[in-house]
């Protein structure tokens, strides 16, 4: 591998990587796990003039008890995530999400939040984190700000994130003792998502009290099935109220409006089994 | 000297190349540092046909660490044309295949110009301020479009059509006329197969290393043909032969992907002469995918008839296959090496075999695991399915009906070729018992009936192949460049331990073991004791190299042959030894005696004796070393039965292989495990092309999965457990009984796959389903609409960035 020439940065605390980046300009990138940037460098489809590696940040990684939800630390790798206790208990979907990407080795280098700031629409975390309405947590020169996952994700590999801020932490509010379930399709064990179908369902006394659906890799990022959502609650937890719910997670005769339709009937059976 | 005990052929041993392949100890081609070493980076177009009209070095000539930036113009008088030995007619269109494009490009991915730099950074860095003028050709990418001839790739030839090559059994007396058959047929079925295009996506990306010091010429290469490169690079540059070296190191895998002489070696050469330094060229995984040669491409129309029992008469193949740009090295040849195999094991009464070689605006094609074959016995065992089906016959029972039968062998077909030996019935019948066929084919029943979500589909394949490449009259016949014979030589070193030269060039297959333990056997010397050279034309002067499963066939036969003359002599001198007659000399165990007596003399002594020669017999040379070379007779020909059971799940179009048999008969046997894992690889590879992997291309000739985000190559977790079994029929044609395994899972495996698919879902309406046979367009097949042809839906990732931007 061959990129273009970069200048290294490694800072040791957040605000030196929020100076650092303000002085490199709009052409600097935060490197994290390197998983999405590597690649991008190697075929030179970005040429940034300096890399911030965030690596020595330890402050950002971990999952901590917020009260009534989780802090992810943005640079928490998808291997800690699926074996953090606090995420099997309060966002079991988290885990069940994380446990589908790509392989072993990725897991150990890949971040939770680098997924999330590369945003592609095929990126497996980007639909839960939408669902269980989670809240970035981001640092710049102005000091903090809170954006809602929903108005964070923007648009292709775009995101609310402005060129000199970082994510530190994802707030994901406790779903504790939610069923849940990750419907995802993919051609070969390394390929991502045709489609792929998030959901966390609150089943009491056989009823759905809720429901969250997110869907992977149908649009130019994750896609809440908010009529999918609604329709199901109240309803018996049962495969026929499940299947007439599902049908509502897209009105179109494509493949992948049918994928999206078979995927959330199957992620929604399985979340309330 | 020990002797050994039991028999080494036969024997499951580890390889002994492994130890040094997984700890990293060898030295790839890229591993390797020269003093004053230059490092070349490769422009490629990014256009598929256009006329250069201006390439301004300037600024990359300015920048930091660089040599040399060269065009085509540069090379216009010297490089000359990259050969193709296969000229398959007299007539055939050759058009020039410079290295580097001088005026014209004529694929994306086509050299334009190199940069030579003090490091491969520098160089790459360069790359990018190279700026090319394009004026844009029109681009010719469909076959069939093609032979209109509307717009032509190379203008000079006049036409698209490359060469039209025929063979016909009742021109050839090996059969009857084939529309006559047809005219007659009680039934005709005629259905058209494409053989999607495929990338050979070997490991070790390709590299070249060239010195020059005083005159004399050394090329690295991850290579699988040292020897007809280093002919072939003579011939082209007018180096001396004798001041040329190839050396083949340590080689990561070809499956006939790196049966090539490529520009990239070629041009290193050049560089290296032109600058008096080292200089060395490592490619990209992109830029392998953007200009190594790629395999298959066909579009084949089959017409068979047959009589309403089953049983088969005519078969008639029409072929369309796409060249590509350019012709490489055996780029015409490759069809033709299937034209044999259509009528594969059956017993037609005529044959037509009419392919039409096409050029377009992509990479060119050229040998790919198999070549030729998968694309035959794909077709044929498709028919073999499509007619079951037409006449609802068991699909089994209609191959059994028309199956050369074990008792028939030696069997001369249709097609002309002598099969000396085989046994489908008892390949079958190993492979129904393993698969469990008619308990599975009650499940598809239970499934049908109950309308499952998830269909089980059952497929077959009942292959044989062409292996053992190749007896050179054949070649000779077929208009091919060069002779099919290989060569082995061994070396008995004074303390006993023994060297073996051989003529071909693993890249990954295991020679080393597999000589060695032929050559135990034959000498009765340890395993441990024997050393496989190979891949160095200093070393082994002469050899075919590796391809078309050859190696064990022709070149281990080769090797017996050597064993066989070092004995001869050794038993010659040993008899002198111990002063009798010749014909009173045992060898057994590595160890001559005296019939009838005590009196013995190890190999070791004897070989002692020849080297010292203090008393030799007569005339006799001193040195106990032989040299063979071995020109097969036949090809040998494996076969065996595949069966692949599939759920296809209805709703979203994804395959499932739930079980996978394969029972294969390869011959005599040397190593069970390396014959396991050819058969586990290939299976992987034929499985790939039904399933997952597809080169495609954009409407502007640029190739969209050149990486393997969107190449789908299939891992260990995509393929479910195979269960191997073999059955044994020797081959009559080389002494080690042994046939081939290179190939045979590729080859068999693809329609087996394709089989069961269609078998699930054909009571839905299904009739056909393009490879690969991805779960869109499984789904569109399920709805009963048309297939778009487009490709697939963006599957995310990197598959959603245009990959084509840069190439370092």
């Amino acid at each position: 591998m061959i990129p273009a020439d970069f200048k290294y940065l490694f800072p040791s605390t957040v605000d030196e990587a929020v100076r650092m980046l303000a002085e490199e300009g709009e052409d600097a990138k935060v490197i994290a796990g390197g998983q999405s940037l590597v690649p991008v460098l190697r075929m030179r489809l970005a040429a940034p003039t300096a890399l911030i590696d965030i690596g020595g940040l330890t402050e950002l990684t971990g999952v901590r008890d917020d009260g009534d939800s989780l802090l992810i630390g943005a640079m928490t790798t998808h291997y800690e995530v699926q074996r953090d206790h606090l995420v099997q208990d309060h966002a079991l979907l988290l885990r069940l999400v994380t446990d589908t990407i790509a392989d072993p080795q990725i897991r150990h280098r890949g971040t939770f939040g680098g997924s999330l700031c590369h945003a592609d629409p095929a990126g497996d975390l980007l639909a839960p984190v939408l669902a269980l309405d989670a809240v970035m947590v981001i640092a710049g020169p102005g000091g903090r700000r809170e954006v809602s996952a929903a108005e964070f994700f923007v648009d292709y590999f775009t995101t609310a994130l402005a060129p000199d801020e970082i994510l530190l932490d994802v707030r994901v509010p406790k779903y504790t003792g939610w069923g849940a379930h990750y419907e995802k399709l993919n051609r070969v064990a390394q390929a991502w998502s045709i489609v792929a179908v998030a959901a966390a369902v609150q089943v009491r006394d056989g009823t759905i009290a809720a429901a969250r659906v997110g869907l992977t890799n149908v649009g130019s990022g994750p896609v809440r099935a908010t009529d999918v959502e609604s329709a199901l609650v109240g309803l018996p937890a049962t495969a026929e109220s499940i299947s007439a719910a599902a049908g509502r997670a897209s009105s179109g005769d494509g493949y992948k409006d049918n994928l999206a339709r078979v995927l959330t009937g199957r992620a929604l059976t399985a979340a309330v089994g | 000297m020990t002797a050994t005990a039991e028999p080494e052929v036969g024997k499951a041993r580890l390889r002994k190349e492994d130890a040094r392949l997984i700890t990293g100890q060898t030295r790839w081609t890229d591993n390797i540092r020269l003093t004053g070493m230059l490092h070349m980076a490769v422009l490629r177009s990014p256009v598929a046909h256009a006329r250069i009209t201006n390439i301004d070095v300037s600024r990359a000539t300015a920048m930091p660490g660089i040599a040399l930036v060269l065009t085509g113009e540069d090379f216009a008088a010297e490089q000359g044309s990259l050969p193709c030995a296969w000229p398959i007619t007299e007539d055939m269109k050759s058009p020039a295949a410079p290295a580097i494009a001088v005026d014209t490009v004529n694929f994306a991915g086509e050299i334009v110009a190199l940069v030579i730099a003090d490091s491969a950074y520098h160089a790459a860095d360069a790359l990018e301020a190279i700026d090319v003028d394009y004026e844009d050709l029109p681009v010719v990418l469909d076959l069939e479009e093609a032979l209109r001839d509307n717009d032509l790739v190379h203008a000079d030839l006049g036409t698209n059509k490359c060469a039209t090559w025929v063979f016909d059994s009742a021109e050839a007396g090996s059969g009857t006329n084939v529309e006559d058959e047809i005219a007659a047929a009680e039934v005709v079925i005629e259905r058209t197969f494409r053989q999607q295009r495929l990338i050979p996506a070997f490991m070790e990306p390709r590299s070249v290393v060239v010195d020059c010091t005083a005159g004399m010429y050394t090329v690295w290469s991850a290579t699988q043909i040292p020897h007809i490169l280093r002919w072939m690079l003579s011939a082209v540059t007018g180096i001396s032969e004798h001041k040329l070296r190839v050396i083949a190191p340590d080689v990561g895998g070809g499956f006939g992907g790196k049966l090539q002489v490529t520009p990239e070696e070629l041009l290193c050469l050049l560089v290296a002469r032109r600058m008096n330094r080292p200089v060395k060229w490592t490619e990209s995984r992109t830029e392998s995918m953007l200009s190594a040669h790629h395999g298959r491409d066909q579009l084949q129309k089959i017409t068979m008839s047959a009589r309403r029992d089953g049983t088969v008469t005519g078969l008639k193949v029409e072929l369309l296959a796409d060249m590509g740009a350019y012709l490489r090295l055996v780029t015409p040849g490759v069809p033709i090496l299937g034209a044999f195999m259509f009528n594969a094991i059956y017993k037609f009464a005529a044959y037509r075999f009419v392919c039409t070689n096409v050029f377009t605006n992509k990479v060119p094609t050229d040998a790919y695991r198999g070549a030729g074959r998968p694309e035959a016995t794909f077709a044929i065992e498709r028919m073999m399915d499509e007619l079951a089906v037409e006449l609802d016959i068991e699909p089994m029972k209609i191959r059994e009906k028309n199956w050369i039968r074990h008792e028939e062998f030696p069997f001369t077909t249709v097609a002309g070729l002598t099969y000396d030996s085989g046994n489908y019935e008892a390949a079958t019948a190993r492979a129904m018992e393993l698969f469990g066929y008619d308990e599975l084919r009650e499940e598809q029943a239970r499934r049908r009936e109950s309308g499952d979500v998830v269909q089980l589909g059952i497929g077959i394949s009942t292959y044989t192949e062409m292996c053992g490449l190749a007896p050179s009259r054949v070649l000779g016949a077929l208009r091919y460049g060069a002779g099919g014979w290989e060569t082995a030589s061994i070396r008995m070193l004074p303390t006993g331990k023994v060297e073996v030269i051989t003529g071909t060039s693993p890249h990954g297959q295991g020679h080393e073991t597999v000589w060695s333990q032929i050559v135990a056997d034959k000498l009765g010397v340890p395993f441990e004791d024997v050393e496989v050279l190979h891949g160095d034309t200093a070393t082994s002067h002469k050899g075919m190299d590796s391809y078309g499963s050859r190696s064990l066939a022709v070149g281990g036969t080769a090797l017996v042959h050597a064993a066989d003359k070092v004995l001869a002599k050794a038993r010659t001198l040993a008899a002198h030894m111990m002063e009798c007659d010749e014909a009173d000399v045992e060898f057994t165990s590595g160890s001559f005696s005296v019939r009838g007596t005590s009196t013995a003399r190890t190999l070791g002594d004897v070989v002692l004796a020849a080297h010292v020669a203090h008393d030799l017999p007569e005339g006799m040379e001193p040195g106990m070393d032989a040299d063979a070379t071995y020109d097969p007779d036949n090809f040998s020909y494996p076969h065996g039965t595949h069966l692949c059971a599939a759920e296809v799940d209805t709703e979203t179009g994804m395959v499932k292989i739930v079980r996978y048999v394969a029972v294969d008969d390869v011959g005599t046997v040397v190593n069970p495990l390396i014959v396991d894992g050819q058969v586990h690889g290939g299976l992987a590879q034929g499985i790939a092309q039904a399933l997952y992997e597809e080169a495609t291309h954009d409407e502007m000739g640029t190739l969209t999965t050149a990486t393997f985000a969107d190449y789908l190559v299939p891992c260990a977790a995509d393929l479910p457990a195979f269960l191997t079994d073999r059955t044994t029929t020797p081959a009559t044609s080389n002494p080690l009984g042994a046939k081939g395994v290179g190939e045979a899972g590729t080859i068999a495996s693809t329609p087996a796959v394709v089989n069961s698919v269609l078998d699930a879902l054909r009571h839905l309406g299904v009739r056909d389903i393009e490879m690969p046979m991805s779960p869109e367009r499984v789904w569109t097949a399920l709805q009963g609409r048309e297939d778009s042809g487009a490709g697939e839906v963006a599957a995310g990732g990197l598959g959603s960035i245009d990959a084509q931007g840069g190439q370092s």
